[in-house]
């Protein structure tokens, strides 16, 4: 299967994928570990994580799948939500819990 | 010219009333992700060009002018994109 099919399956199979550099237990690279902190904080416990580093083809598919050159790159119920920086906005202005709550992500 | 020269040259076309960058590579210098060689940038930018335009998007007119850099001479950019009016009401931010 085409590398943006298999990226559009994981996106919408899930309520909250991140794809990351690491795994949420060992992130590799402090923007992921950022990214993984902000989730738990919010109480999300159902996150599908894809680690980047184990997979040359969706590392460089992701970017072109959102258009976004950077990692770690969230999606809440398939939409692309944004990067750390944008992740770490919208939880510290509340727009991150609402999405969630609005997605009903646990 | 250097990285932080050459970022500021490109995102001149976003006419910014300010751009700050910090050079945060030292601080990454080895880890696993950084292989590639690029630098970490930390920066704070305030156009009006970002007036209406929601933060992916703001992000997005960054990435588009900074082009093909973000792909070789930057490995990671962590961005403030604020708009003059928001410079002036929010100069502080919570650290997570």
């Amino acid at each position: 299967m085409d590398i943006q099919n298999v990226i559009r399956e994981q996106v919408t199979n899930n309520s909250v994928v991140l794809y990351m550099k690491g795994t949420p237990q060992f992130p590799m690279c402090g923007f992921s570990a950022t990214a993984v902190q902000i989730l738990k904080n919010l109480g999300v416990t159902d996150l599908f994580s894809v680690n980047v580093l184990e997979n040359e083809d969706i590392r460089n598919g992701i970017k072109e799948y959102a258009n976004w050159p950077t990692i770690p790159q969230l999606y809440i119920k398939g939409e692309f939500v944004g990067g750390c920086d944008i992740m770490r906005e919208m939880y510290e202005n509340g727009e991150l819990k609402t999405m969630l709550g609005e997605a009903g992500v646990k | 010219m250097t990285v932080i020269d050459e970022i500021r040259d490109r995102l001149a076309v976003l006419n910014p009333l300010s751009i700050e960058i910090e050079d945060d590579s030292a601080l990454h210098a080895g880890h696993a992700g950084a292989k590639g060689g690029g630098g970490h940038y930390r920066m704070t930018m305030v156009s009006d060009a970002f007036i209406g335009k929601n933060t992916v998007a703001r992000h997005r007119l960054i990435y588009g002018a900074l082009g093909e850099l973000m792909r070789t001479r930057i490995h990671a950019l962590a961005i403030r994109a604020l708009t003059a009016e928001e410079a002036n009401t929010q100069p502080t931010r919570k650290e997570l």
